[in-house]
């Protein structure tokens, strides 16, 4: 794919703890430019937290995150400003339930002054042709199937023309009928050079498209490699008990 | 007329007693209660409407202030500051804690005194500025508890995703937040006014001349006080009932928006 060897993310030593509960213990990894990293783990292996961490949506205890040359961990730096650049998209969608499909995709670039109404009118029903969702555009969350609200949900965050997108568990709350819609959408986006983080539990859009796994446990990194070393031949005695599970 | 009609009843049997005679009883005092409501309304009704637009009147200006107080403290109560958070707190057991006449009487009476011993002799608060200041705080202290339920009821969720596109926290309150938040407080909203409305009544012993100090007036001049304290009740009652069906109307096109 089209990486190259710009560090996109760089991420040292991370540490995140709630209360006495220390939920990532020491995370160290450097994401590349175009590059589309999965998050596989079981449940509370940290890696949400993880991905909430690199918006700062979870602020991080101890340890340095650079995203696209800001360092987000700084409390001098604007974070409104860093998280223009980071998209992210949440299990629960979580769409502006008082505003249509075209009101969501709106909001932000015009209320930062990014763009003109007009303007971001025009690359809202861009972004709805993209994700398939013209026609829903002046319809509200309610209106909509799971699988479409995730789609309307990418297409908000791509508004903002992020470097990087976070996908924090895209398709666990989908019927499954529908996560296929959602998975084609991100497949597009990654083809497109679009540097992307994503937890997941689909394993087999890991294996189709994503450049690095990262396996996580116990708030550690265990492994990481490409689809093959890590799926296929993993090494870790934890990453192999993980994968018999889910396979 | 219907006394007429009554008397000439009673004149037509012999003698009047027993079951027959207690019913004539209660048709003669209901017909001298009803004449007497008459000559209280077209002697005493333009100072009754007066007195029915200044208790409007207080609850208007209270209304507005109360909004304003309980958006202030409900979002400091919200918020992650402890420092406003404790602020809050102490606002909404403070004044809760407090009966509104006692809250009442410290304004109008202790506030002046308090102030012109600081050197600014003379200074008094008038009854509607009082009545006022003592409503909006107290209505302000429940406003700011359904304003946090409110704003708490909304899924955490939207603020993330709004906070990750880059808007601010305050931003993200006042676009995403407070618009989902007052759909469900409406209805608590409403209430709270009519509680408000019923409550200027304790402000009759400040001296307002709001409705139920008029009723006080009136009472005591005709000493009717069943007929005078009757159209009182229904001068309320009629205000209040029409405010309930606004509520109900509301949040039946609210609920029919949501379902769209």
């Amino acid at each position: 794919m089209k990486t190259n060897d710009n560090v996109m993310i760089h991420v040292k030593n991370l540490k995140k703890s709630f209360g006495k509960l220390e939920v990532l213990k020491d995370i160290s990894v450097d994401i590349k430019e175009g590059e589309v990293v999965v998050l596989l783990g079981p449940s509370g292996s940290g890696k949400s937290t993880f991905l909430r961490c690199l918006n700062q949506l979870e602020v991080a205890t101890d340890g340095l995150i650079v995203v696209d040359g800001q360092e987000i961990t700084d409390k001098h730096t604007d974070i409104n400003k860093a998280r223009e650049n980071i998209g992210m998209v949440f299990q629960h969608f979580n769409l502006f339930n008082h505003k249509t499909v075209l009101q969501n995709i709106m909001l932000a670039p015009v209320e930062l002054k990014l763009m003109t109404k007009d303007k971001a009118k025009e690359k809202g029903m861009q972004l709805l042709e993209r994700v398939g969702m013209v026609d829903k555009a002046d319809a509200y969350p309610v209106q909509l199937s799971g699988g479409q609200k995730q789609r309307v949900a990418i297409a908000r965050a791509l508004a903002m023309e992020p470097d990087v997108m976070l996908f924090d568990e895209p398709t666990s709350a989908l019927d499954p009928e529908m996560v296929g819609e959602v998975l084609a959408v991100m497949k597009e986006l990654a083809k497109g050079g679009m540097t992307m983080v994503v937890v997941t539990h689909e394993i087999g859009f890991a294996r189709e498209v994503a450049d690095r796994i990262i396996f996580m446990d116990g708030g550690y990194i265990v492994e990481q490699g490409t689809p093959d070393e890590v799926i296929n031949n993993p090494k870790e005695p934890r990453t192999i008990d993980f994968l018999n599970k889910v396979l | 007329m219907t006394e007429n009609v009554l008397n000439l009843l009673a004149a037509d049997g012999e003698a009047v007693g027993g079951i027959q005679g207690f019913f004539v009883g209660i048709g003669n005092a209901i017909a001298d209660s009803g004449s007497t409501i008459l000559r209280i309304l077209s002697s005493y009704g333009p100072l009754l409407i007066k007195a029915l637009g200044q208790t409007l009147l207080l609850t208007l200006l209270s209304l507005v202030f109360a909004m304003i107080i309980g958006l202030i403290f409900a979002l400091m109560n919200v918020g992650k500051n402890r420092f406003f958070n404790l602020i809050g707190t102490i606002y909404v057991d403070a004044v809760r804690g407090v009966p509104l006449i006692v809250l009442a009487f410290f304004i109008y009476f202790g506030i002046p005194v308090c102030i012109q011993a600081m050197g600014v002799p003379g200074f008094k608060l008038t009854a509607l500025q009082a009545g006022t200041i003592a409503l909006a705080m107290n209505c302000g202290a429940y406003m700011a508890e359904i304003f946090r339920a409110g704003i708490e009821s909304v899924d955490k969720g939207q603020m993330e995703a709004s906070r990750s596109l880059g808007l601010s926290y305050s931003k993200s309150m006042r676009l995403v937040l407070l618009p989902q938040a007052i759909r469900t407080m409406i209805p608590s909203i409403i209430n709270q006014f009519i509680i408000t409305l019923k409550d200027t009544s304790i402000l009759s012993v400040i001296g307002f001349p709001e409705l139920t100090n008029m009723g006080s007036t009136i009472a005591g001049n005709t000493l009717k006080s069943l007929e005078t304290w009757a159209i009182i009740g229904v001068m309320y009652m009629i205000v209040i009932i029409t405010l309930s069906r606004v509520a109900k109307w509301l949040e039946r096109r609210i609920s029919i928006e949501d379902k769209r």
